[in-house]
């Protein structure tokens, strides 16, 4: 069952004014969602936060509710290992298999460090990225345990 | 040379009054005879030719406004044969539609006998360099000027817009003694000869600037002064009315505007009623021999005055004051005037957008900045940052090719913006004039 390696990210827009991560914070709180992995990227005059969390369909709502733009993306986690090598490892596998990395940002939760990805080849689905980064030996992080 | 034509320039203003009167009459005859248009305007107003029967009853007759032209677009206005036209000229409209203002050999004869006596009354002559730093093409800045200074006998450079440091190298080559731009270029340029240790004063000829096309003050004439030595000369005229046309004179007190070419009221906004001289109102011009399209009592929405008393520079045509507002919600941005319904109207064309919108201006330096702050829909969401950037990149180039002005875009979350229940305030202005 490759679908059970499918994490749903959550993007959300933010404006780039101060306050507005804090406010972002205050959302996942309130709602008692765990973050387990999160970046920022930067664009003109606004930013995306991508978050992988616990409870995400939980918290989606939430913030839509508080009229903030966002959008689930599937990604996938990859555990690393914590020694010298540890993400060429992961990204020598995934340039030998043939998938892109659009973004990737590290986490150490769920015990071992992780490597967040999104795999942009548009004519790979999740599905055969998932089985071509099996098949290299890497191991993938469960949606199931992400929610832990 | 003191004027370009000095007998109709001085001439007494009863004499002028009697001129004006005649030219009108002419004209409402021809147009109540031609132009179905306003032929309608004076039956639904119940005024016929006949009843001009003295420079006071022009008030009797309807008045004309932008709207006018947006709906007679493009050129249902026209009211002589189409071949003999010469020109078009090109301007944003209120809604996206642009208005054409069209231009007969004698239109463009009359517009350039406006700017050249504008010119001499500023001091110009023969053996003066003109830099025409107006843009050339749709816009009626640089040609206008352009066949002004031509008319009058100056040298001119048809320099155009952007380009600040060529400009400079032109104004010491071709030894420039004038310039004519819009008042926040000009300042521009000054920063731009300093940072090329370029002193206007001492090194180079020029001594005066004719500035327009959006609003300035006195101070920005002060500054200008101080900093470069140049006198400014301000210049009013709007392409409905041909184009920038009227200039203070060397008592940099007030806009001649040359009685025996335009007619010039000011309206009560509210009540349409004519104002005394030196009471504030719209401003209202009846171009007199214009051919092509004639404008009669076009109620142009800058808010002045008609200064009163005799000018000591002899010229008798009436002088108006600086403009001092709009009567409407137009902008002016870096010299083109911009509507906010333009800019709503050019945002229906994205679709990841609501229709809630709001504009900020600014001037950093001498340049305005238009910032227009657009609320995306909720599908509009992508994870892709380049998608985004590609929306807000889209959304200014549309912006861009509505306006004939660049503006810059800020993406923000639905229902962030401000919602109006009664007239929508979508515009904050910054700037200090």
């Amino acid at each position: 069952m490759t679908s059970e390696y499918r994490i749903k990210q959550l993007s959300i827009f933010a404006p780039n004014t101060p306050g507005t991560l804090a406010e972002i914070a205050k959302i996942f709180l309130d709602n008692e969602v765990n973050i387990s992995a999160f970046c920022i990227a930067e664009a003109n005059n606004f930013g995306v936060v991508r978050a992988v969390v616990d409870k995400p369909d939980a918290v989606f709502a939430a913030f839509e509710k508080k009229n903030y733009l966002l959008k689930f993306t599937d990604v996938v986690a990859v555990k690393m290992s914590d020694v010298p090598g540890g993400l060429y490892d992961v990204a020598s596998k995934f340039g030998a298999a043939g998938l892109n990395i659009e973004y990737a940002y590290a986490s150490r939760s769920t015990t071992t460090p992780t490597l967040v990805v999104y795999v942009s080849n548009t004519n790979i689905s999740l599905e055969a990225a998932v089985e071509k980064i099996l098949a290299s030996g890497l191991v993938l992080v469960r949606a199931a345990e992400m929610r832990i | 040379m003191a004027y370009y034509n000095e007998k109709i320039e001085t001439l007494p203003r009863a004499e002028l009054e009697k001129l004006q009167y005649q030219e009108m009459k002419v004209l409402v005859e021809r147009l109540y005879a031609n132009s179905v248009f306003y032929h309608d305007k004076m039956k639904a107003a119940g005024v016929l030719p006949s009843d001009i029967k003295s420079i006071a009853d022009i008030a009797k007759l309807p008045t004309m406004k932008k709207t006018d032209l947006r709906n007679n677009y493009p050129d249902k206005l026209v009211c002589c044969p189409k071949e003999d036209l010469v020109r078009y000229h090109v301007s944003s409209g209120t809604t996206g539609k642009p208005t054409v203002v069209a231009y007969t050999k004698n239109d463009v004869e009359l517009w350039a006998e406006a700017v050249a006596r504008s010119l001499v009354s500023c001091g110009l002559g023969r053996g003066d360099v003109l830099q025409v730093a107006y843009g050339y093409g749709l816009f009626t800045g640089g040609l206008g000027l352009h066949y002004g200074g031509e008319k009058m006998g100056t040298t001119v450079i048809p320099a155009s817009t952007g380009n600040s440091e060529r400009q400079i190298e032109l104004i010491l080559d071709l030894e420039t003694t004038a310039v004519a731009c819009t008042p926040s270029y000009f300042i521009h340029l000054i920063d731009v000869a300093k940072k090329m240790d370029v002193d206007i004063a001492k090194d180079t000829k020029l001594r005066t600037a004719i500035l327009g096309a959006e609003p300035w003050s006195e101070s920005m004439r002060q500054y200008i002064h101080e900093q470069s030595g140049v006198v400014a000369h301000n210049i009013f005229g709007t392409s409905e009315i041909s184009g920038p046309m009227f200039t203070d004179c060397g008592e940099l007190n007030g806009m001649h505007i040359c009685g025996d070419i335009a007619y010039t009221e000011i309206l009560d906004p509210e009540t349409g009623e004519v104002l005394p001289p030196g009471e504030k109102g719209e401003l209202t011009m009846t171009i007199l021999k214009k051919e092509a399209i004639p404008m009669i009592r076009y109620r142009i929405g800058d808010i002045t005055s008609i200064l009163e008393g005799d000018c000591p520079c002899g010229r008798t045509s009436p002088r108006i004051d600086r403009l001092q507002g709009r009567v409407d919600d137009m902008l002016v941005i870096r010299g083109i005037n911009v509507f906010p319904s333009a800019v709503e109207h050019a945002l229906l064309r994205v679709p990841e957008l609501t229709s809630h919108f709001m504009l900020e201006i600014t001037r950093t330096g001498p340049l305005d900045d238009m910032l227009v702050k657009v609320e995306l829909k909720p599908d509009a969401m992508t994870d892709s940052i380049n998608g985004l950037i590609g929306l807000q990149s889209r959304v200014e180039r549309t912006l861009r090719d509505a306006l004939n002005v660049s503006a810059k875009v800020e993406l923000c979350p639905p229902n962030s913006l401000p919602r109006f229940e009664g007239k929508a305030k979508r515009v904050m202005d910054h700037r200090v004039f």
